[in-house]
């Protein structure tokens, strides 16, 4: 992948962009006065990097939804400072968003950007590294003054830098072009130059080939209420995708075919808004209404504002005071025989942790979120990590198993959501879902799904009439039944002390105590009878098998297959369940040699499959608040098969 | 109530409040005597059992829900008052009562207590006050007097005191009200009170707790001193204390001032007490008179009526669902937006 040719300046016109399989056809598009070529490719990347407040995630956002739309799978990236605004035009405060799309399944936002547009210098000194050679290197040459690259930390103006005849660079006057689009719309400078990231993103809608309607419809709407702002913008994307027609500078547009997805209707979802709608498909799958308390902290916000949208679809939501109050609040949803819901970070998980031990011993169901980010304590508060695996196995007090699930894409966050609430309710416990940085603000197509695809999950409240009711008699899976408030003669009171087997009576009796402790371990441990078998990618049996988990999915998948692709032979497993694990697990590890297990932490899946299956893990361990690249799995695939 | 349904359900006595579990605070302690009048409260109030649900945090207060025939979660420190706002959330149908005491509450739980009153949560929080920690063994709680010494600071708290009804009013809680454990009338008279009261009822009792500080609240329960340390409040009735009710408390400015009645000082120079007054300037006025320079008032100081919290969030569930008759169909929610469709020969088509 990315394996492009440098540029050829004698050359020109053949594009550095493509790669075996790609062909150039010469095409007319649409009405160019210019002839260009339209170049077949079979993937692209583009990144799209400014300040702040340049928009680069909305501009990001509407490619990822329009290159969807035409078929292509996709996957984004997108990466913003912690600070909302830090001083402009500063590395700081330098904000991309990253798409990949493809003519075929694809699974990773890309290593390389085949296209970067980089509005100012500090965006082009923090970008310019994930730039192919030979890549389209798009800026505004407008905001590369003296001041402007000084601000970056360039001594001399990196346009005039030597070092960009690795690249084709593109250098128009964005802003200039902007403010003429715009002229007679009586806007205020500010406000015309908001409209910039529409000019950039209208250029690469000409140089990928990508329609425009999408993008029109969407800007009618957000600034429908503001006529003359939604035509400025309107306009400027015009311009963007006019200059690319038109300009001397750019030789050919380039075409990413359809992928081949099963067949069905389609839309963009990031990882956050799949989280939620899974939340409410729960929901209405078990006919609970669903209450969900959460505090404000990065990356899991979104999941509060999109519930706080869907009222109208039975979602109740509250913003407590804090995260304590959030799962505590969450438990009392539950007890009153709702579904309960609190979604954090690493740090609010922390606090939620003593809720989650109280949770464990009332026996209710109840889901806890933990979008990973970088920590330990505020940490990377804006970038992915995977490195909150102990806490959620392990980050209680007392003997405190509880499910653990992690979703492995964006999407797959919808279906991880229905599961985990399938699991509360029918094992009548707390289940913990991991999603992290990369897969809540990513996004990628989704095929649109109907309720009915999926079994029911049914809840049984006992009735008054329930002969011999005792709050904590179990049924075949250990689970306890769910008496709510509000039935008569099934009075009881729960707690978080230690309870007498079946009565539910509060027992100090240390006979007992062991007895319940295993009951609630064995429960747990139950809920493995109930999983699909394990699927493995590559051979059934040999050398080397990759071992994934969260959101390292994608990027272990791409390497292993492109390992398999060049006759590499390695496999790989991925886990949707880190607790308990699955029972099949132990035989598919050891029909490999040596297992590697990529993380984007010190290795924490690792430890966990050494104490439990006694074998040597290799542990791939990356904690820069970046996914895997591909390539860099690719190595270590390589260098696991080499090794003796 | 009609008629028939009284006929049809059985008129329920304390009794049949108390469940099954041997009551273990320790002998003496303030906590039965409350214990007997909010059973009393709740029979007299017919509340339905399964309706009806105590939440409780840690102490030796949070033990309560055991001992009620009620739904009841005995939680964590200082959780309750969170807990009881997800279950009205949820359940807004239920008549839901915090149990807890001076250090779940106005300590480890201070957060969740100020928060859920100033949302005006329509649940009853009845704070069992003895100021100290009885449950870990006779720490200084929020609410020990300065100086008095405890197992954890044995030369004499530094901890300058917190006055629960000053919180709760600084809340601006929509009831407040004050009782004492062996106060048995008026202990029933305020719990009845707050139970009628539809938004947070904010209860503090002086409870008694014989073994790690016995004798907190003698000034307010012993025989001879009670008249002159308490002064029992009622609506629309001048300040007046004393054995022979021949004190009163006036405005000396900002501040009250205790004036003996006679001599030319009349009840018309006395503050009116008005429970239901818009502004808790008053309520918070009397919350700040404390014992030795002035008697600490009991009843209720403030009753005034709110929206509460979980009756505003089921208004609005219930406006926007009936607006448009009922949940939304999920197919609208995915369809939102952009959308295309992939045939079996990837032709795809894009809609709005």
């Amino acid at each position: 992948m990315n394996s492009f040719s440098p540029i050829q300046a004698s050359s020109p016109k053949k594009t550095v962009l493509m790669r075996e399989g790609d062909q150039a056809v010469q095409q007319q598009p649409g009405s160019s006065a210019v002839v260009k070529d339209r170049v077949e490719l079979r993937e692209a990347t583009v990144r799209f990097a400014g300040d702040s407040g340049d928009g680069m995630q909305l501009a990001g956002t509407q490619l990822t939804t329009v290159s969807a739309a035409v078929g292509n799978d996709v996957a984004t990236l997108p990466d913003f400072p912690a600070e909302i605004r830090a001083p402009r035009g500063t590395k700081a405060g330098v904000s991309g968003f990253q798409v990949h799309f493809a003519g075929q399944r694809i699974y990773t936002p890309g290593d390389k950007v085949d296209a970067l547009v980089a509005m100012n210098p500090a965006a082009l000194a923090t970008n310019l590294g994930d730039l192919a050679r030979g890549g389209l290197l798009i800026v505004d040459a407008n905001s590369f003054t003296k001041r402007d690259w000084e601000k970056a930390g360039y001594t001399s103006s990196p346009l005039e830098d030597p070092a960009l005849a690795a690249y084709r660079v593109i250098s128009v006057d964005i802003t200039d072009l902007t403010r003429d689009a715009v002229k007679d719309l009586g806007l205020t400078t500010k406000e015309a130059d908001r409209c910039r990231n529409f000019f950039a993103t209208g250029l690469i809608y000409w140089i990928f080939d990508r329609p425009l309607d999408p993008t029109l419809r969407f800007i009618a709407a957000k600034f429908g209420k503001r006529p003359a702002i939604a035509e400025a913008n309107r306009r400027v994307l015009m311009a963007g995708y006019h200059y690319g027609e038109t300009t001397e500078a750019i030789h050919q547009c380039y075409v990413v075919r359809p992928a081949k997805l099963p067949p069905g209707e389609y839309r963009s979802l990031s990882g956050n808004q799949a989280l939620a709608w899974g939340l409410i498909a729960a929901a209405r799958l078990s006919k609970c209404d669903l209450v969900y308390a959460g505090y404000p902290i990065t990356p899991a916000s979104d999941i509060l504002h999109e519930l706080a949208m869907r009222w109208d679809y039975g979602v109740t939501t509250f913003q407590a005071e804090d995260e304590i109050c959030a799962v505590a609040a969450a438990i009392g949803a539950s007890f009153g025989g709702e579904m309960g819901v609190t979604a954090s970070s690493g740090p609010g998980i922390s606090l939620k942790a003593e809720g989650l031990g109280l949770a464990v011993m009332l026996e209710l169901p109840l889901i806890v979120v933990n979008v990973q980010r970088g920590g330990p304590s505020t940490g990377l508060p804006t970038k992915t990590e995977q490195a909150d695996l102990f806490q959620a196995l392990f980050g209680r007090h007392g003997e405190c198993s509880i499910p653990v699930l992690a979703a492995q894409s964006p999407a797959d966050n919808f279906e991880t959501a229905i599961e985990a609430w399938r699991i509360a309710v029918r094992y009548m416990t707390p289940v913990m879902i991991l999603s992290d940085g990369y897969l809540a603000n990513g996004a990628e197509p989704w095929r649109i799904r109907d309720l009915s695809e999926y079994e029911p999950i049914p809840v049984r409240h006992p009735g008054p009439d329930t002969q011999g009711f005792l709050p904590y008699r179990r049924d075949e899976r250990l689970a306890r039944a769910w008496a709510i408030p509000g039935t008569p003669n099934l009075m009881h009171r729960i707690g978080g002390l230690e309870k007498q087997f079946d009565t539910g009576a509060v027992s100090y009796d240390g006979a007992n105590h062991q007895k319940m402790v295993q009951i609630r371990a064995q429960k747990v441990a139950g809920i493995a009878r109930e999983y699909p078998p394990l699927t493995v990618v590559g051979p059934e049996r040999g050398k080397v098998l990759f071992v994934s988990w969260g959101g390292t999915f994608g990027a272990v998948r791409s390497a292993v297959q492109e390992l398999l692709e060049t006759g590499h032979e390695v496999a790989h497993t991925h886990l949707r369940y880190l607790n308990p694990l699955p029972n099949d697990l132990g035989e598919v590890l050891g029909l490999y040699e040596r297992i590697v297990v990529p993380e984007l932490n010190m290795g924490q899946l690792a430890y966990v499959l050494r104490a439990n299956y006694l074998r040597p893990i290799k542990s791939i361990s990356k904690v820069m608040g970046r996914p895997f690249n591909v390539e860099e799995l690719v190595e270590s695939g390589r260098q696991a098969l080499e090794e003796d | 109530m009609s008629i028939d349904a009284l006929l049809e359900t059985p008129q329920l006595g304390p009794n049949d409040y108390a469940s099954n579990q041997e009551v273990r605070w320790c002998p003496g302690c303030g906590d039965y005597a409350i214990l007997a009048q909010v059973k009393k409260t709740l029979a007299s109030l017919g509340l339905p059992r399964e309706k009806t649900v105590f939440v409780s945090g840690i102490g030796c207060s949070s033990r309560f829900p055991y001992y009620v025939n009620t739904y009841g979660i005995h939680s964590i420190h200082g959780r309750a008052p969170a807990i009881a706002t997800g279950l009205k959330l949820s359940r807004p149908d239920l008549s839901v009562w915090v149990i807890t005491g001076d250090g779940d509450a106005l300590s480890i739980g201070t957060n969740h207590l100020v928060h859920a009153i100033r949302r005006n949560v329509d649940i009853n929080i009845i704070l069992f006050n003895n100021r100290i920690y009885g449950l870990t063994k006779g720490q200084y709680s929020p609410t020990t007097p300065l100086g008095h010494p405890t197992k954890s600071n044995p030369y004499g708290s530094l901890d300058n005191p917190l006055y629960a009804l000053s919180l709760a009013i600084g809340c601006e809680a929509t009831f407040v009200a004050r009782s004492i454990d062996v106060h048995q009338e008026h202990l029933g008279m305020v719990l009845e009170r707050a139970a009628a009261h539809k938004g947070t009822s904010f209860v503090e009792v002086y409870q008694n707790c014989v073994v790690f500080y016995d004798g907190a609240w003698d000034y307010a329960t012993d025989r001879d001193s009670k008249f002159e340390t308490i002064l029992e409040l009622e609506h629309g009735k001048p300040l007046i204390f004393g054995k022979n009710r021949d004190k009163g408390i006036r405005f000396n400015g900002v501040e009250p001032e205790v004036v003996a009645l006679g001599n030319g000082v009349s009840e018309e120079s006395l503050i009116v007490h008005n429970e239901k007054a818009e502004q808790p300037t008053l309520a918070y006025f009397l919350s700040r008179m404390h014992q030795p320079d002035f008697p600490e008032p009991i009843g209720v100081f403030r009753d005034v009526l709110r929206p509460s919290f979980d009756e505003l969030v089921d208004q609005r569930r219930r406006e926007i669902l009936d607006r448009i008759g009922g949940p939304r169909d999920l197919d609208r929610l995915f369809r939102e937006g952009e959308t295309w469709k992939i045939g079996d020969g990837a032709s795809q088509s894009a809609q709005a």
